[in-house]
């Protein structure tokens, strides 16, 4: 659990963060959304005390962060950011053992564990680990860079823009590979994203910064449906609010009992997809593999935002 | 592959020419007049040329250390202030000619090595500096910024992570001060250093152009030689650390 209570940082006479209170449960993913400037990574790095507060305190389950020194705070929290910084002199299994290391782990038990966030990762630890970064991939440089975060069992993970330097395709399966790992390790994490995309995919919550101030702090479908303040509804982008609704449930929730043609969707299809499937090949019922419907009027009546 | 050849000539030859000058004899006689000696025999150049490269190392060594740690000291939060003095230090260091250094130091120092080190010492400082200063303030952001997040300690991330990144590029530093050493540490004969600058001045005060050639051209092939091997180091601390050598 991370509780911030009336977080501050100023540089000289300029406001970064400004009085921002926020609290993510044990296990659930917080993403910090908000454009460039809007304090949205100050607010991550105070959490590891990169940037020290300038008032405010953070509680990391019981600790107040305010009375360990950094490094050792530091080496409790995973951390993962933007162009992954591996490093490049060290390989694949060294990088992932460093914080193991720093802790004084045994080295068999550094090596187990080396070797099993490989297979958690879908790397194979005879190919990989002994490779050097730059003979990897962009994606599994990005994932050997989050099991390296995840490497001595953080119980929180901090993420700063982790996906932004991949390509679309590559990033979809890593916020899929990164929510499903999250969910089996129970780890609490907070990632900073300037795409509302990733934000509703990710988030169990969602924090919309401006200028330094928290606007909303809520559900993904809180914040599409009552956007607090018109830069809340601006970010979401009217023409995907219905869109990003839809995104948040999977077709197992509306299934209905009934039978339709055509090839059967997986249960965990989001309303989205199977919106998507109805328009383009023009059906009005798709069926759900394991048995049941879902129509397009129960796909119309979920992307009915405004009247909730 | 054909430099490679070159090289390998290089340094057969200069083994050769050191063990058994005499051998060459017939090459250096029609750079003599009047029948003045062809190869330089007052000490054995080997003898020289070992306590040419001692010396060279010696001051290479210390300009190293000292130049480095400069190096280090300004890019730590606590001794950037000390930026513009270290860039005085070594610059000044640089531009005051190493004779100037031989003819204040003697006084001081007698003649000998001495004087000889510590000339060679200040000219090497610059090259050195420059680049440990360089490669420590272009380390890659991201890199630097995991090392604080994973929580390695200052001297940590120097030690594992910012020198061995920068090392390539410090080795470069040293392998200028290192050739430009060994050409100037033939001046340190004027003082009385047992250098390969005896041969040349030899060669000089009794017109014998054969010792000059061989003075220069011992020099010079060594020069050559720990150019190229400097530059393998290089790129092999550069490949361990993915980064490729522009050159």
């Amino acid at each position: 659990m991370i509780r911030i209570q009336n977080l501050t940082k100023t540089y000289d006479r300029n406001t970064v963060v400004n009085d921002v209170s926020l609290t993510v449960d044990q296990g659930q993913i917080a993403a910090l959304v908000g454009t460039s400037g809007s304090g949205k990574t100050t607010l991550l790095r105070m959490i590891n005390r990169l940037v020290e507060p300038t008032s405010g305190q953070i509680h990391i389950g019981e600790t107040d962060a305010a009375t360990i020194p950094p490094h050792l705070l530091r080496r409790r929290i995973g951390y993962a950011i933007q162009g992954h910084g591996l490093f490049p002199h060290y390989t694949v299994g060294q990088n992932i053992a460093i914080v193991p290391q720093l802790l004084g782990w045994k080295p068999a038990e550094i090596a187990a564990r080396v070797e099993e966030l490989l297979h958690l990762f879908q790397l194979d630890p005879g190919q990989f680990r002994d490779r050097m970064p730059h003979q990897l991939s962009g994606g599994q440089q990005q994932r050997v860079g989050v099991a390296r975060a995840l490497a001595a069992r953080p119980e929180v993970l901090l993420m700063d823009e982790p996906f932004g330097a991949l390509d679309p395709v590559i990033r979809a399966r890593a916020q899929a590979d990164l929510r499903e790992i999250q969910r089996r390790l129970g780890t609490t994490l907070v990632i900073v994203t300037h795409d509302m995309e990733e934000a509703v995919t990710l988030g169990d919550r969602i924090a919309v910064m401006d200028k330094g101030v928290l606007l909303q702090y809520g559900p993904p479908a809180e914040i599409l449906t009552r956007p607090a303040a018109p830069f809340v509804e601006a970010l979401i982008g009217k023409s995907e609010r219905p869109f990003r609704l839809l995104s948040l449930t999977p077709i197992a929730d509306i299934a209905e009992p009934g039978s339709a043609e055509g090839p059967a969707l997986p249960p965990e299809t989001s309303l989205r997809d199977a919106l998507a499937e109805c328009l383009w090949n023009g059906r009005d019922r798709l069926a759900v593999e394991g048995g049941g419907v879902v129509t397009l009027a129960a796909l119309q009546a979920r992307a009915e935002g405004a009247v909730r | 592959m054909i430099a490679r050849l070159l090289l390998a000539l290089a340094a057969l030859f200069l083994v050769a020419f050191l063990l058994s000058p005499e051998s060459f004899a017939a090459l250096f006689q029609p750079l003599t007049k009047n029948g003045a000696p062809p190869i330089y025999t007052q000490t054995a150049l080997l003898s020289l040329t070992l306590s040419h490269l001692g010396l060279v190392a010696l001051a290479v060594l210390a300009s190293t250390i000292v130049a480095v740690g400069l190096g280090v000291l300004v890019t730590r939060p606590a001794g950037a202030e000390f930026l513009p003095l270290a860039r005085v230090i070594t610059s000044v260091g640089q531009t005051f000619p190493p004779v100037a250094v031989l003819a204040l130091a003697v006084p001081a120092m007698g003649f000998g090595a001495g004087p000889t080190l510590v000339a060679l010492f200040l000219y090497g400082l610059l090259p050195i500096f420059e680049n440990t200063l360089t490669a420590l303030q272009n380390l890659p952001p991201s890199v630097t910024e995991a090392a604080r997040g994973m929580g390695l300690t200052r001297r940590q991330r120097l030690f594992q992570v910012e020198l061995p990144l920068a090392l390539p590029v410090i080795l470069a530093g040293v392998r200028l001060t290192a050739v430009i050493s060994l050409a100037t540490a033939t001046i340190g004969s004027t003082v009385a250093a047992r250098t390969l600058g005896e041969v040349i001045i030899a060669g000089l005060l009794s017109a014998n152009t054969a010792f000059v050639v061989q003075g220069g051209l011992i020099v010079g092939l060594i020069a050559v030689l720990i150019y190229e091997g400097f530059q393998l180091a290089e790129s092999a601390a550069a490949r361990r650390t993915g980064q490729r050598l522009s050159d």
